[in-house]
C-alpha cells in the first residue's frame, strides 16, 4: 500500500495516540524513508510533545 | 490574612493564565481557579511538607479544569468538522512540505519561545486546543479524552492531528522560519 503525505501525516499523528496496526507501521516506515516532508513532520510533532510538557514550568 | 492564605492568593494570577490557556473561556477559568483556591485553603494540611506551592496548586487546578471541560462538553455541540485539505493538494501531497527545524530543542531554554507557543495554542479552536492540552500537557490517554469531550475516538484523533498540523505551521511561521 502506498500512502499519500496526507495519509502518512495522519498516521504519524495517530501513532502518538494509539498503537498502529502492523500494516500501517510498515506502510508508514516505507513512506518516511522516501519523504523528507513527512519525516520533518514526525520530528516536529515529537518536539511539540516535549515543548508542551514544559509549558507551565518555563512560562511563569 | 494568614501567611498561607496570602501565599495562595499570590498564585492566583499564574493559575488564571494557566486555566485560561487550557479552557479558552475566561469565566470558566475564573471559576476553576476560585474552586482551586478554596480547596487549597480548606486543605492546607495536604500541603504540609511539600516544597512547591505552585506545583501543588496546579495539581488541584488540573482536576478542576477537567471538571470544567466535562461540563462544557455537555453543553456545547461539536463544531462542524473542517477539513485539513488546505494543506494538501488533490493527490494528497503537501502543498508546502514541512522543512527541517535546526536544533529545535535549543528553543526549550528560551522564554520567548514559550510565549510564541502559547500564542499559537490560543489560535486553535477551543475544543481542538482542549483535546491537545489534555493529551500532550496533562498526559491523558486518548480514550479518556474522548470520554471527557464526549466525542468518538476517530473525532478525537482528528482533533489531535489538526492541532499538531496547525501548531507546527504556526511555529514555523512565527518562530523557526524567522531564525
Amino acid at each position: 500500500m502506498m500512502l499519500t503525505c496526507k495519509e502518512a501525516s495522519r498516521l504519524v499523528s495517530q501513532g502518538l495516540d494509539r498503537k498502529l496496526g502492523f500494516g500501517q507501521r510498515v506502510a508508514l516506515r516505507v513512506h518516511l524513508a522516501i519523504c523528507d516532508g513527512c519525516t520533518n513532520f514526525r520530528n516536529q510533532v515529537a518536539f511539540l510533545r516535549r515543548a508542551v510538557k514544559q509549558l507551565d514550568s518555563k512560562n511563569s | 490574612m494568614s501567611e498561607f492564605r496570602a501565599r495562595v492568593e499570590g498564585e492566583r494570577a499564574y493559575l488564571l493564565r494557566y486555566a485560561a490557556l487550557q479552557l479558552r473561556d475566561t469565566a470558566a477559568a475564573e471559576d476553576a481557579v476560585q474552586e482551586t483556591l478554596l480547596a487549597a485553603l480548606a486543605g492546607e494540611a495536604g500541603f504540609a511538607g511539600r516544597s512547591n506551592l505552585r506545583t501543588w496548586l496546579t495539581g488541584i487546578l488540573k482536576h478542576k479544569i477537567v471538571d470544567a471541560i466535562r461540563r462544557m462538553s455537555r453543553e456545547s455541540p461539536l463544531p462542524a468538522e473542517e477539513e485539513l485539505d488546505a494543506l494538501f493538494d488533490a493527490t494528497g501531497h503537501w502543498i508546502e512540505a514541512p522543512r527541517a527545524w535546526p536544533d529545535p530543542d535549543a528553543s526549550l531554554t528560551q522564554k520567548q519561545f514559550f510565549a510564541v507557543l502559547e500564542d499559537c495554542l490560543a489560535k486553535l479552536p477551543a475544543k481542538t486546543s482542549q483535546a491537545f492540552m489534555m493529551r500532550e500537557h496533562m498526559g491523558f490517554e486518548t480514550t479518556d479524552i474522548c470520554k471527557e469531550l464526549a466525542v468518538t475516538p476517530t473525532h478525537c484523533w482528528v482533533l489531535l492531528h489538526r492541532a499538531r498540523l496547525a501548531l507546527r505551521l504556526c511555529l514555523e511561521m512565527n518562530w523557526f522560519g524567522n531564525k
